[in-house]
């Protein structure tokens, strides 16, 4: 019966894990790729929601709607890097500034509201979690995906993508061959946000309402999705494009732990708590992986 | 080629640390000089390089690249005039990239960087002979994370990447000091190879002394922030470790340097 009842459960672990996918994909570029852990996630996936739903209500257009909601983020990324740039913030008090900020702009982004109900019967969503329309909003989920996906994974092909991955991976040698990596570290961020505002956006339509609460935590399941996806399939997926991958696919994963522990009765209040402990975990995992290789004598990358 | 004029530039300003690491230093080199720069530990050759490089402002002095006036350009702006090799292998490259990618991050140092692709087949080729010119194998492994390689191989690669674009001044700042001295020996020769090559102005700071007499055109000697010899040509050529150290007791007053220049 439970085993039944999981398997019911999982067309929806899927489609919040794609959702939370793009969102990983945004939390990659910053953390992985600028080594930046940025907090002003958890208050750019809501304004991504706020922003996408008040336009969709409003009658704007579907695809506008949430090409406005990928732009609010990008300020919001602007904002951070700004922070951190301009004023020398240090990167995780820029985010948290940020994350603050935009719980006010958010409220009003709502028209003063903390919460604006979005019903997929009564406008037409693009996603939506109704049971009958399920198969539909994984498809387009997936075409996002594969999309966002395909795109990022250009950019960073590009003469600015590279020197974007210079500026993350040695700031000293990107500065020597002429990057400016204030810029690069502002852009980063807008873009990474926007993908998380985007993300924001399509969430808010699936769970049938913006609010100005829901991107709490958010970070913490984008960093889980990104190191999941790493740990298990940093050996085999070499080409970036998989790694992009390997971070979404962590997302599904990472919702389906949540059904199966939501499932053997776990209460829904300890879910932050179980998030935290699974951030945790395979943040440790790297570590504990170098003190065992160091302890026999093994080589350890720097 | 540079003109360092009159530059000033102070560490820890109105704190008991208070350093005035280079103390009103004019240096000009002329096309083709390639200098080399000896002294103490904190005795300013590292922070001429750098300020020349435009890792740090100066607080009063200027600074001048073939006619232009660069002292108020950022360290990437500058990066137009210059290639840098640094002392630690780790700086001069970026560890999770490619050999190639690497390559053409350096290729496009001083140009605006768009939405074209990275990196372009026909850069490959020119990528591929240029590292079968250093004779370490790299070419065949252009796609390999230049995190794998060794420390010699990595300045090898960051002296490529210096003088892909051929620079108006090549810094190198101790370059060899954390390589094993075989190692250094060949990234030396290579070094003198590409320079002579390339007829590459240079300034490159060294803690060996006979690594010093033996290579570049010009020598000078820092001292508490003050260029306190400076030998070129002929001169150059008699030069010996003796004569200098002497000439160092005698300028500085001191007898310190036996112990600081001499290491290695």
């Amino acid at each position: 019966m439970v085993f039944i009842a999981f398997l019911n459960q999982m067309p929806n672990s899927v489609a919040q894990g794609l959702i939370w996918g793009i969102l990983a994909i945004g939390v990659y570029i910053t953390y992985k790729l600028l080594d930046f852990a940025d907090l002003s996630v958890d208050g750019s996936v809501a304004t991504g929601a706020a922003a996408a739903v008040m336009c969709i209500v409003a009658g704007v257009p579907m695809g506008l709607a949430l090409l406005i909601a990928f732009c609010a983020g990008m300020l919001a990324g602007l904002v951070t890097g700004l922070f951190h740039t301009l004023l020398g913030i240090p990167a995780i008090l820029a985010g948290i500034l940020t994350q603050l900020g935009l719980y006010s702009i958010n409220i009003r982004i709502m028209g003063g509201k903390s919460n604006v109900a979005i019903s997929a019967s009564k406008y037409n969503l693009l996603v939506t979690s109704r049971d009958d329309r399920m198969l539909a909003t994984i498809l387009i989920l997936l075409a996002f995906v594969a999309a966002i996906i395909v795109l990022v994974y250009l950019f960073f092909g590009t003469e600015v993508g590279n020197s974007l991955r210079a500026t993350g991976s040695n700031p000293n040698m990107a500065r020597a061959q002429g990057i400016n990596t204030s810029f690069n570290k502002v852009l980063g961020l807008a873009l990474s946000n926007g993908l998380v505002a985007l993300a924001g956006g399509l969430l808010a339509q699936y769970q049938g309402s913006s609010d100005v609460k829901m991107g709490q935590g958010a970070i913490v399941i984008g960093l889980a999705a990104v190191i999941i996806g790493d740990v298990i399939f940093s050996k085999i997926f070499r080409n970036f494009a998989l790694r992009l991958l390997s971070a979404v696919i962590g997302a599904i994963l990472y919702y389906i732990a949540i059904a199966i522990v939501l499932r053997m009765g776990m209460s829904s209040t300890d879910l932050k708590l179980f998030s935290a402990l699974v951030v945790a975990l395979f943040l440790a995992v790297p570590h504990f992986r170098g003190v065992y290789l160091s302890r026999r004598g093994g080589r350890i990358r720097a | 080629m540079l003109e360092v004029n009159q530059v000033v530039k102070v560490f820890n300003h109105g704190t008991v640390n208070e350093k005035r690491a280079l103390d009103a230093v004019s240096l000009t080199l002329a096309d083709g000089d390639f200098v080399t720069v000896i002294g103490g530990n904190g005795a300013g050759k590292s922070t001429l390089l750098n300020v020349t490089a435009g890792v740090y402002g100066v607080d009063s002095g200027s600074v001048v690249i073939d006619g232009s006036d660069v002292t108020k350009l950022p360290e990437h702006r500058r990066a137009k005039f210059i290639g840098r090799v640094f002392q630690d292998p780790m700086m001069g490259t970026a560890a999770d990239m490619g050999i190639e990618e690497n390559l053409a991050l350096a290729m496009r140092r001083g140009k605006t960087r768009g939405l074209r692709w990275g990196i372009t087949a026909k850069e490959r080729a020119i990528y591929r002979t240029r590292l079968a010119d250093l004779d370490l194998g790299l070419e065949n492994r252009l796609t390999s994370k230049v995190g794998l390689l060794s420390g010699g191989q990595r300045q090898a690669l960051t002296l490529l990447m210096a003088t892909l674009q051929k620079p108006k001044l090549l810094l190198l700042d101790e370059h060899t000091a954390a390589l094993d001295p075989k190692t250094a020996a060949k990234v030396l020769e290579l070094s003198d190879r590409i320079i002579a090559e390339h007829h590459l102005t240079t300034m490159m700071v060294t803690h060996n002394m006979r690594d010093a007499i033996a290579h570049g055109n010009r020598l000078i000697m820092m001292y508490n922030g003050k260029i306190i010899i400076d030998i070129s040509g002929k001169e150059k050529k008699k030069l010996t470790v003796e004569y200098l150290l002497e000439q160092f007791g005698r300028l500085s007053g001191s007898d310190e340097a036996d112990d600081t220049l001499l290491l290695s």
